[in-house]
């Protein structure tokens, strides 16, 4: 587990309940805006917010959440546009490309794969929780170019996030796995 | 939205509960001398029965204490002497259990003997914002099997935060014939199916209120028609709630239900059911109290179709018959032309709840205009700064005020400010209850209404995004929540939010002296803060903390405090094992979980720890991912 962290970097973008990193904590507990306009202010906390969003803050209820569909304006923008990411498996040739926008959470996207890869793969995708038999693991790269496992964070956070879908093998995908346990 | 009672509200309430009759020292010696009967050591009442005299007493003492309501009285007369602890055993009637964890069923049944209604809460508020991972704990089912012998008269059950399987309901309904009011706020595990066998079996249901529920997912063909299941003759229903209900119900059996249960007074649907099919409803019920309308609007292809007028003046004439409606919510789907239909009934209502309706200040203000009367008001911020000034024009007499945000997100824009909050300070000063949800605020503000809300018992500011500050002065946010403190002397509740320094603590602790329950997220700048807080209010029951910079030390500078409140959480602060350990160590009843949802960068670090007392010792049912210090 000790190098993961560290030297390559990954320990910043490692998942964790609160802000990356207690260092980091501090630094921007006290973040003093500079003196400017409005909209500089608002970038600077749309930018830094988005990178680091947090389970259940702002604190409103599931049920409550649930009860309106997504809205953000970018969201709109992009599943207009359609949310294309190119998919690699390994041991296949060619890659293919998805539209993460038509899929409304992780079980359709893992069946949307499944069928597209069904000639190559030898087992069902496998589950995040590391399901007997399976021989790949399903992973993205990140807006900061890291290989994350898919399935750890709220869809929305992962399909703003997802730059690109990679279908490890076994034993690799292994590593990746017993990383989050 | 309930009436206090069951809204379960944490402000009413005092600590205690079943715990309170014990000592919490160190040294818990025999509570009270005896009335003349042996000393026993401990809290163990084994001795003979006591000699005539006092059994006189103690029924005339029984008689007596039969009115006594409030737990906080009963608390406090069965710490008299031994005599009245067991005429107040044999007397309470309602039992109110804060924590389930606090105490064993068993514990509780055996003191508690002629019980007809229980109130049982589990999980720890924040797990509503998914910070407990799912399968913690909050399990009915040893309580169920518990009451399922001891209580057979049992009459009501008021749950929150528990997990509860069908298999549970189904127990209840088998085992309590007299069975009439069942509440679930804010539960899980169970599905139409142990909603069916409650309709079914117990015959002499009066309340099925389902609040904020998660039904388990179910397919389609595993939806049971729980509606069709109550008796087909007249039923005693006064309130069916199941506005969470995700499920369609068959609406003709909702229909002949309502038809045949005169005492119907509340009505909550679910939004699958449309206007019309309200207007079905409201027909047959025009006796109504309170009324959630579902999605008060219709699927877009009736729209096309024409109808739409006919519907609207119909659905004025049934609001207008219903003269006895008081509260309205639902608007799920709301289509604004519906709106006007309710203007019959505004002047009489006392709480609206629209906070699922997307609906701006110009749809909202001829409504609210009518709304003299309105106490309680629930809201989404789409109404902005505008909607609000209404508001604040027309309800003089607003007690609670919940402005929820359309976009729960932190970089959203925000569509209510500090102008709203003023607006409503200056409107509405008999306000009692706020919740907010902003993205832009000021000390200034905050400060106004610290002074003209004086009733303020429960002040909630959310700033949506994290450690902001004061919009217009950059300041963080001490001073305005420092007024808070000092200005509204009922407070009992508060949760901060913005850009805190140590300063904010240092005024809760030194002002805060009624405060119960205390929620902070983001805030602080180091253990000083804490202990602050745990140091300076001694009222303090319920203290919820993530995110901030408080370490071990703040930790344990509350000792003294812990054994009073009825619990401490904190996640994502700068706790360690060493830390909770020494806690645990110290305080032997209390119970300190240190949960491990995720794999920690390393065995040190406490992500998330939930303490609370317990008479019950370590419990048996937590999962592996929950570590009993």
């Amino acid at each position: 587990m000790e190098d993961i962290k560290g030297s390559d970097g990954l320990g910043d973008t490692e998942l964790r309940l609160g802000l990356p990193g207690t260092s980091t904590a501090t630094r921007s507990a006290k973040r003093a805006l500079p003196e400017g306009d409005e909209e500089s202010h608002d970038e600077l906390r749309r930018t830094s917010a988005a990178k680091a969003q947090v389970v259940g803050w702002p604190p409103i209820r599931s049920y409550r959440k649930n009860s309106f569909p997504a809205r953000k304006v970018e969201a709109e923008a992009e599943a207009a546009a359609g949310l294309y990411v190119k998919v690699s498996m390994d041991g296949v040739p060619y890659l293919r490309k998805i539209d993460l926008s038509v899929y409304k959470g992780y079980k359709e996207l893992r069946e949307g794969l499944n069928n597209m890869f069904e000639c190559f793969s030898l087992g069902e995708l496998s589950r995040r929780e590391g399901g007997s038999g399976s021989e790949y693991a399903i992973t993205y790269e990140d807006k900061d170019g890291d290989l994350m496992l898919v399935g750890d964070v709220p869809w929305e956070m992962f399909i703003s996030s997802c730059k690109r879908l990679r279908i490890m093998k076994g034993s690799e995908a292994r590593g990746l796995e017993s990383r989050q346990h | 939205m309930r009436e206090e009672r069951s809204d379960m509200s944490e402000d009413e309430d005092g600590g205690g509960g079943v715990e309170q009759k014990e000592r919490w020292g160190p040294s818990h010696g025999g509570g009270g001398g005896g009335c003349g009967s042996a000393k026993s050591r401990g809290g163990v009442w084994t001795d003979p029965p006591p000699p005539f005299s006092d059994q006189v007493l103690e029924n005339v003492l029984e008689n007596v204490l039969q009115f006594l309501v409030c737990r906080r009285d009963r608390n406090a007369a069965s710490l008299v002497c031994r005599s009245w602890y067991r005429a107040e055993a044999q007397t309470r009637g309602e039992l109110f259990i804060g924590n389930c964890y606090a105490v064993s069923p068993r514990r509780a049944t055996d003191r508690f003997r002629r019980v007809r209604s229980v109130v049982l809460k589990g999980k720890p508020r924040f797990a509503d914002f998914s910070l407990v991972p799912l399968g913690w704990g909050a399990h009915f089912s040893p309580w169920a099997s518990a009451m399922a012998t001891a209580y057979p008269w049992l009459e009501r059950i008021c749950l929150k935060r528990m997990s509860i399987a069908d298999y549970d309901l189904s127990l209840l309904a088998f085992s309590f014939p007299f069975f009439k009011d069942l509440t679930l706020i804010c539960c899980d595990g169970f599905g139409t199916l142990g909603l069916a066998v409650i309709a079914e079996k117990c015959r002499h249901l009066r309340v099925l209120d389902l609040i904020e529920a998660y039904l388990e997912e179910e397919e389609e063909d595993e939806v049971v028609d729980w509606v069709s299941k109550f008796p087909q003759t007249t039923t005693s229903l006064e309130t069916l709630g199941f506005d969470c209900v995700v499920s369609t119900v068959n609406f003709e059996a909702l229909e002949a239900l309502v038809a045949r249960s005169p005492a119907l007074r509340q009505l909550r649907v679910n939004h699958h059911v449309t206007v019309d099919q309200l207007f079905r409803l409201m027909v047959r019920a025009p006796q109504l109290t309170h009324l959630g309308t579902g999605s008060f609007g219709h699927p877009a292809a009736l729209a096309l179709q024409g109808d739409v007028m006919e519907h609207d003046a119909d659905l004025v004439s049934a609001f207008a018959a219903s003269k006895s409606i008081v509260s309205l919510s639902g608007f799920r789907d709301v289509a604004s032309q519906y709106l006007p239909a309710i203007y019959p009934v505004c002047a009489n209502l006392t709480t609206l709840n629209c906070s699922f309706a997307e609906i701006t200040a110009d749809e909202l203000k001829p409504v609210i205009h009518h709304c003299h009367n309105l106490q309680k008001f629930w809201v989404l911020d789409t109404v902005r700064d505008e909607g609000l000034q209404a508001v604040a024009a027309t309800c003089k007499d607003l007690r609670e005020l919940r402005v929820f945000p359309l976009n729960a997100t932190e970089d959203s824009e925000g569509f209510v400010s500090d102008v709203g909050l003023a607006a409503i300070s200056q409107g509405c000063r008999r306000l009692r209850s706020i919740l907010y949800f902003c993205q832009q605020m000021t000390n200034k503000a905050v400060i106004t209404m610290s002074k003209n809300c004086q009733e303020l018992v429960v002040f909630r500011l959310c700033i949506m995004g994290r450690h902001l500050p004061d919009h217009l002065t950059k300041e963080p946010m001490d001073e305005g929540f420092g007024a808070i403190v000092m200005n509204c002397k009922k407070l009992t509740r508060l949760a901060v939010s913005g850009l805190l320094t140590d300063k904010a603590f240092g005024y809760i602790g030194k002002y805060g002296k009624s405060i119960r329950t205390l929620s902070v997220a983001f805030a602080g700048d180091s253990d000083v803060g804490l202990r602050y807080v745990l140091e300076g209010c001694p009222k303090l029951q319920k203290l919820e903390i993530r995110d901030s910079p408080f370490g071990d030390p703040a930790l344990l500078s509350g000792i003294h405090q812990y054994y009073n409140m009825r619990f401490l959480w904190m996640n994502s602060c700068k706790l360690s094992i060493r830390g909770c350990n020494d806690v645990a160590q110290r305080l032997p009843r209390l119970i300190v979980e240190v949960i491990r949802d995720r794999p920690e960068a390393d065995d040190e670090t406490v992500e998330k720890l939930y303490m609370y007392r317990s008479l019950a010792g370590p419990r048996n049912d937590a999962p592996p991912f929950v570590m009993i210090l």
